[in-house]
């Protein structure tokens, strides 16, 4: 049986604002589940706390709607037990980045083979507008009392800085692009992180869809309006670690792209490396079978309910 | 005061000084000789120079706490000696360097001010001076003998014979030089203690070989200086069956993998960690059939640990988390997450003196109520509290039974004293132990009923639960309010049924659990005495009682070991028959007494309670029962014995 898009659908009613940025991301995402075919019953989508955070129940695959910045840990645990399962995180950026910031570091050094999307509006819309890490110093969207006078971090530079393998950046009213980005990022073996711009028609009056079409800026010469964003693909730009000693001039040219930002606001991928193994690998360096017997399928006790495990042999260990 | 057989070691030095490895040898050697045995460890939160001490006890008989006595003290400073000496009774010995003879009590820089000052107080009451040997003629006045050993030339003569130039290099065997001249005053067969040299360091054959070499020139030195003239001797004893010897947190180790463990988060923190890290150690196990393992993996933070293990579990693994008191007001928010979205977690945790980071590497029983308490909101879950180290394993092990059986979160109470106790046993009959992993589906009975739904109501509130990645079975969690697909719902009929359906387990959990896993009973059934505790307090109640009963009197003793729920009816069933209703803990405000009473309505009438961060031993419990008993006791007794 062929799935459709429409197959990943609950009849949940998807309660966010007219004109969301989320509805794209949504989109985005059962298109490529879609795309990939992936059985619903072997996906997991794990969110956070915020208008994100309600995804996995509009989308018919597992959904565990987590705590507010512990997305990435849940994620975690739940890859660590059955690594057969296609894990995909997705929260907000106050959640990956503040309150989550932690764990958005440290989940990079571990490199596991899952995908990450931030959903980056730069604000905290369901708690009705604050300012999120993600927000340029000095704006004042609309329901701040005053301009925000916290530095924004860099969610491209953090993740290279972590050590995510796959970093890229979208657009939420450029579906198929971030259905593509999507799809690479699930194939990409290795920790893919996927940070998506998306305008919130409600609170962010500042990053809005026409000032991503770039309405501010009108083409002297042509009258059209001159878009901020523009596809990395579609320059000479490459972002792939062919090998290892290419690694540090691909980080810091992704570092540099990182840093654009205004006039032109560059989307796609910005580096990628599978030369990284994956904490899937590195365990099993350690305890080889773990693939083939991850701790959620190893028989823990017989018929009779007795443990399967010699513990007599580890008492050896410690007799006197 | 104590009749049975048995003798007290201590050996005590700087931190980083080889106290652990002497105290390990030591045990394994009495246990080699068919002695059981009790040891606790104290030590600073630091890493070196301050003091720590090893409190070796060793019976003909199981025992699991310590007394106040010292029999023997081996110290390799003069601060061990200044804080211990008086622990030393008559007839004992005490091993120390000659050259710590001439110390100045407030010369030894690792002495905190507050301790010398209330030091000197001692000094001027016997009318002594201020240096180790005004402390050691006090001793000798009380019939201690006193070995003054002078190591450094040992230590020459061992490089010398090894052929090591490096004096630096041998220093370290000073421990074992005080453990060989302390066996060898007791004439114990030396090559128990040979072997249990070479089982310590069976990794590294040649620092075996050293310490062997070590260990028999100790022994030769000890028997020409000091003779014959050590009143206690130890003799091998003749004794059949297979001992095990281990620690409380290894033995948690152990039923966590028995018990089906197969993920272990955590975040270091004393003395929770050394759990995970043996556990990591040992992560690859026999089974009957191949091989199994365990992923342990150490997170960023504490939160990071309890959702990682949820998330776990929710994928199907047994996953826990061990965590001590800082930790634990960390995973609280998970907590609350797990016990909303039913997930089976276990959460050992370790408890240390409390509040903040507190008495970060000290005893302490302050967390029963934040253990039943801790979350926002009201969900079920259950508390285990365990008594020793044999219970420690068997409730690992069970944790995880009442987790997935109940669906619900499982706090497993520990604390340093067991974490930290080396204790032996016969060998652990592991054939009561079963797993019962719950209401579990697979893919066929999800496609009979057709829709999955996790949250499904049913009588006993347990909803069948398949994992993450059941064939066929698609399912939702949030940490919001949810309707039995586990979609987000605000209705407040749903509401209700909801709070309804997850409280209910725990009746059903309190109406289904076997008493005896929940309360241990002790002592005489109409005794009009009745002593409440739970926890490390067991050891040195039962054997208080025992002697208590010597004397004449009458004693019972309810251990609970299921905080929550809390079997009250048969607790209030006992309690009802008493007359002198008495609570241990070692903690402030009685939280078990209050609990009971709050549970009950029964109030105790007397509370024995201890705080300082040290254990409680059997010497000062039976002397707060007694004045008890004799009806010359306060409501409230503070007990205050430990360094």
């Amino acid at each position: 049986m062929v799935l459709k898009m429409s197959d990943y659908k609950t009849p949940v009613f998807a309660d966010w604002c007219p004109g969301c940025g989320n509805f794209g991301i949504y989109t985005a995402i059962k298109m490529a589940l879609a795309e990939l075919q992936l059985d619903p019953h072997r996906v997991v989508i794990v969110s956070g706390i915020g208008c994100s955070g309600k995804t996995p129940h509009f989308t018919f695959a597992n959904g565990v709607h987590t705590l507010h910045g512990r997305t990435l840990p849940f994620a975690i645990g739940i890859k660590l037990a059955n690594p057969e399962l296609e894990v995909i995180a997705a929260g907000g950026d106050g959640d990956g980045l503040g309150i989550g910031a932690g764990h958005f570091v440290n989940t990079g050094r571990r490199n596991i083979d899952m995908t990450y999307i931030v959903h980056d509006n730069a604000v905290y819309g369901l708690t009705k507008g604050q300012a999120s890490p993600t927000l340029k110093l000095g704006l004042q969207t609309k329901s701040l009392p005053k301009p925000n006078i916290n530095e924004a971090v860099n969610p491209i530079a953090l993740a290279l800085a972590s050590g995510y393998t796959f970093i890229a950046r979208a657009y939420a009213y450029d579906v198929r692009h971030t259905e593509n980005i999507l799809v690479q990022a699930i194939k990409h073996k290795g920790l893919a992180f996927v940070n998506i711009q998306q305008p919130c028609p409600t609170y962010n009056d500042i990053n809005t869809k026409d000032w991503y079409d770039g309405k501010d800026r009108i083409d002297s010469t042509t009258g059209k309006p001159k878009p901020r964003i523009y596809k990395l693909e579609e320059t000479d730009w490459d972002p792939i670690v062919k090998s290892p000693d290419e690694e540090l001039d691909k980080t810091v040219a992704a570092l540099r792209k990182s840093r654009e930002w205004g006039d032109k606001i560059p989307i796609g991928v910005f580096y990628k490396n599978e030369l990284v193994p994956t904490y899937e690998e590195r365990i099993s360096k350690r305890i080889p079978f773990y693939i083939e017997k991850p701790p959620s399928k190893q028989e823990i006790s017989d018929e009779s309910g007795a443990p399967t495990v010699t513990i007599e042999e580890w008492f050896k260990k410690l007799k006197v | 005061m104590h009749a049975k057989k048995e003798f007290n070691w201590m050996i005590g030095g700087p931190q980083g000084s080889g106290v652990d490895t002497a105290a390990n040898i030591f045990g394994r050697a009495c246990g080699y000789g068919g002695y059981h045995l009790y040891g606790k460890r104290e030590y600073h939160s630091n890493i070196k120079g301050l003091h720590s001490y090893f409190h070796f006890r060793i019976s003909e008989k199981e025992i699991a706490a310590n007394v106040n006595d010292v029999n023997l003290l081996a110290a390799f400073d003069a601060e061990t000696v200044v804080r211990h000496i008086r622990e030393v009774i008559p007839g004992g010995g005490v091993i120390l360097e000659k050259e710590d003879l001439n110390t100045r009590i407030q010369d030894i820089p690792t002495l905190p001010p507050e301790f010398i000052a209330e030091f000197k107080k001692y000094l001027e009451s016997k009318g002594i001076g201020n240096t180790v040997r005004d402390l050691v003629g006090e001793a000798k006045k009380e019939n201690i003998r006193v070995y003054p050993v002078a190591f450094l030339d040992l230590l020459k003569d061992l490089a010398d014979e090894l052929g090591i130039e490096k004096l630096s290099k041998v220093t370290r065997m000073k421990n074992v030089l005080a453990l060989a001249i302390s066996f060898s005053l007791l004439d114990y067969d030396a090559s128990l203690v040979e072997k249990a040299i070479n089982a310590v360091f069976i990794e590294s054959p040649r620092i075996a070989e050293m310490n062997v070499l070590a260990c028999k020139k100790a022994y030769k030195y000890a028997k020409q200086t000091f003779g014959d003239s050590f009143s206690h001797k130890l003799k091998k004893l003749d004794v059949q069956g297979e001992r095990i010897f281990l620690l409380g947190h290894q033995a948690v180790a152990l039923g966590k993998v028995l018990g089906g463990c197969r993920i272990q988060t955590y975040y270091p923190i004393t003395p929770a960690a050394d759990e995970s890290e043996y556990l990591e150690a040992n992560e690859i196990f026999e089974l009957k059939n191949g091989n199994g393992a365990i992923v342990v993996t150490q997170t960023e933070d504490e939160i990071a640990a309890v959702n990682m293990a949820s998330g776990a579990a929710l994928a199907g693994a047994r996953a826990s988390t061990s965590t001590s008191g800082p930790g634990f007001s960390l995973m609280v928010e998970g907590l609350s997450w797990a016990g909303n979205n039913e997930v089976p977690i276990v959460i050992t945790y370790y408890q240390r003196g409390a509040p903040s980071t507190g008495l970060p590497t000290r005893h302490g029983q302050d967390d029963l109520r934040f253990a039943i308490h801790a979350g926002h909101g009201e969900f079920p879950r259950i508390v285990l509290a365990s008594g020793d180290v044999k219970e420690c394993f068997f409730d690992a092990a069970k944790a995880f039974n009442y987790a997935e059986r109940y669906q619900m979160p499982v706090i497993h109470l520990i604390d340093k004293a067991m974490a930290n106790s080396t204790q032996s046993y016969s060998v652990f009959d592991v054939g009561q132990v079963k797993i019962d992993r719950g209401k579990i589906v697979s893919s066929s009975r999800i496609f009979e009923s057709g829709e999955y739904e996790r949250f499904k109501f049913t009588d006993s509130g347990v909803s069948p639960r398949a994992f993450l990645g059941t064939e066929g079975a698609v399912m939702w969690y949030t940490g919001d309010e949810h309707n039995e697909l586990g979609h987000i719902s605000e209705e407040p009929l749903n509401r209700n049924m909801m709070m309804e359906k997850r409280m209910n387990k725990l009746e059903i959990a309190h109406k289904e659990i076997p008493i005896d896993e929940r309360l241990n009973f002790f002592g005489l059934k109409e005794a009009e005495n009745v002593i409440v505790s739970w926890g490390s307090p067991k050891g040195a109640i039962i054997e208080a009682m025992e002697m208590l009963e010597d004397e004449g009197y009458e004693l019972a003793f309810l251990q609970v070991r299921m905080p929550h729920p809390l079997p009250k009816e048969r607790i209030a069933e006992i309690l009802g028959k008493g007359k002198r209703r008495i609570s241990i803990e070692m903690n402030y405000s009685g939280q078990l007494a209050s609990i009971i009473s709050e549970k009950t309505g029964i109030f105790m009438d007397f509370h024995i309670l201890k705080y300082n961060g040290r254990p409680m031993t059997t010497t000062e419990v039976y002397e707060a029962l007694r004045k008890i008993l004799r009806g010359d006791s306060p409501k409230r007794q503070v007990l205050n014995y430990g360094s």
